[in-house]
């Protein structure tokens, strides 16, 4: 990590990425860059495909064509053993927090360090408590995640996320469905989180106000493309038409309010197609 | 008419595609199959869960399997003065059809179910997503001991089926029916063969086992990854295994007993 190359470089390059699910195109020669040690936020409108990025970015899908690079390494050309170990200094925060059903929390935390480590108990056990701590669930150790609340389970989630140290978090949708107090909680630790260890955060999220509070660098994506890219208060100075509505959330605009089809008064006046014909 | 030839061949088509995915993901699970011996702990638990939890089942229907069994046996043999070898009845009709075919559905119902709801619904809260993102193989991890667990169980649960339904028979047989005790034993002792009898039923249930496990975890891990999907996945899996289940068994039988 003392190579100053390596600590410039960014941790992410996407390059020309198509990827399509059936016919419907997700991504049409996307390109963007994720820089080391910041917090950057993909934003788009729902369904414009920001969890398939991430999916793409951790190696569970392929794209039809284009390349991603994590840590200079190409991932859809890695084998399953190099993915694996790629994946080991990756996190990745699921929205509903998936947390392992039949274990409790402070064994869900443990679950990547004893599959992946060889360490004497007492020591394990420390490293859990520490990671719990972290996320101010220490006490919590011992429940079942089927009685925690949605904003615990993302807690949760994130402790096991960090628990192997990795220097690369992926975050789905992490505000989607808390509570002010919850959601104030989730943003500080996932700023927190960001400095005090020294990692890569990438957020996909729709909710404007708390991703462009938190990140360094911010995304937009629509219709398959990078539509605008920068620092939040550059983007929001020069934003264009589309960018200026998806940030201030207007109703109508380039994104128009209604389904696209015949105009209101030829469909009133029997000039527009007709559903029964 | 051309509908029909066409809604003919769709069927087909995504009836070999499930039939070819199910392959594929046997054969990764065999390649998983040495986690097994590396931690096998993984496996006792599940055993714990598919073969211990389903032994109440399957104790109550061998029962009276074999109470049944001893009833009719003994209204048919009585009438050639043959209530004696109501022993050799009970016990052959068990060990070599009905303790491993009724165990196999009784496990199809009971466990097979639960590990395609289990699966499914690991597949819908993305656990099995999340473990692939934190660097574990849920074939490995989870899939290969649940299928090991399985195909360990069924032999077992189909003899303690046999053995509890020889116990019904002698219950109804020499306790109400007033068979005598030694007759029913010793009559069932020289009539039961080891290799023709015992093995061939215990061969039978390690291929069901085999089979009703490999459908039950592949339709959990091919479910549908909604609420909808779990419940078409589940029934499917006691729907699938039970037909393959009897299938199987007319071949088998066929094969085993058919030459001779």
């Amino acid at each position: 990590m003392a190579d100053p190359a390596v600590e410039d470089s960014p941790h992410i390059v996407i390059e020309n990425l198509c990827f399509r699910r059936g016919r419907k195109i997700i991504f049409d020669d996307l390109s963007m860059r994720i820089p080391r040690g910041q917090v950057t936020t993909v934003m788009g409108p729902s369904g414009s495909g920001k969890t398939t990025l991430l999916r793409l970015v951790g190696g569970q899908l392929r794209p039809d064509k284009g390349r991603i690079w994590v840590d200079g390494q190409e991932v859809a050309k890695l084998s399953t053993r190099r993915l694996y170990a790629l994946r080991k200094r990756m996190g990745m925060l699921f929205q509903s927090g998936a947390l392992l059903t039949d274990l409790s929390v402070f064994e869900n935390v443990a679950f990547p360090l004893r599959e992946h480590t060889d360490l004497p108990e007492d020591v394990l056990h420390a490293l859990v408590l520490l990671k719990l701590e972290a996320v101010g669930l220490r006490a919590a150790r011992d429940l079942d995640p089927a009685t925690l609340s949605g904003g615990m389970a993302r807690r949760v989630a994130l402790a096991r996320a960090i628990a192997l140290d990795p220097d690369l978090i992926l975050y789905d949708e992490p505000f989607t469905g808390l509570d002010p107090i919850t959601m104030g909680q989730i943003v500080s630790l996932i700023r927190r989180t960001n400095q005090s260890l020294g990692l890569t955060s990438v957020l996909v999220s729709h909710d404007v106000t708390e991703a462009m509070a938190i990140s360094d660098q911010v995304v937009l994506i629509a219709d398959g493309r990078v539509v605008d890219a920068g620092p939040p208060d550059e983007l929001e100075a020069r934003a264009s038409d589309w960018s200026a509505q998806f940030l201030q959330g207007r109703p109508d605009g380039p994104v128009p309010f209604h389904y696209p089809g015949a105009s209101y008064r030829d469909d009133l006046l029997g000039q527009g197609e007709r559903r029964d014909d | 008419m051309t509908d029909a030839i066409a809604s003919l061949g769709r069927t087909t088509i995504n009836a070999l595609t499930v039939f070819g995915r199910a392959f594929i993901f046997l054969i990764r699970m065999l390649a998983s199959l040495d986690i097994v011996f590396r931690r096998f702990g993984l496996t006792l638990v599940q055993v714990y869960s598919v073969g211990v939890r389903s032994l109440l089942i399957i104790i109550v229907s061998g029962l009276f399997v074999g109470m049944v069994l001893a009833y009719q046996g003994y209204i048919t043999l009585v009438n050639f003065g043959a209530a004696e070898a109501l022993g050799s009845v009970v016990a052959l009709s068990l060990v070599r059809e009905l303790g491993p075919v009724v165990t196999a559905l009784l496990f199809a119902g009971r466990a097979g179910s639960a590990l395609t709801a289990e699966l499914g619904l690991m597949k819908t809260t993305e656990q099995l997503s999340a473990m692939e993102m934190m660097a574990v193989n849920p074939y490995r991890r989870i899939f290969a001991p649940r299928f090991v667990a399985g195909f360990l169980s069924m032999p077992l649960l189909a003899a303690i089926f046999s053995a509890v339904g020889v116990m019904g028979g002698y219950l109804v047989g020499v306790g109400l029916l007033g068979v005598d005790s030694g007759a029913y034993f010793s009559q069932m002792q020289s009539m039961t063969d080891w290799n023709e009898d015992v093995l061939s039923g215990v061969i039978k249930s390690i291929v069901f086992g085999f089979v009703v496990t490999w459908i039950a975890v592949f339709q959990g891990f091919n479910a549908q990854p909604t609420s909808e999907g779990i419940s078409r996945a589940t029934t499917q899996t006691v729907v699938v295994s039970s037909l393959a289940v009897l299938g199987l068994d007319f071949i088998l039988t066929g094969l085993m007993f058919g030459a001779g």
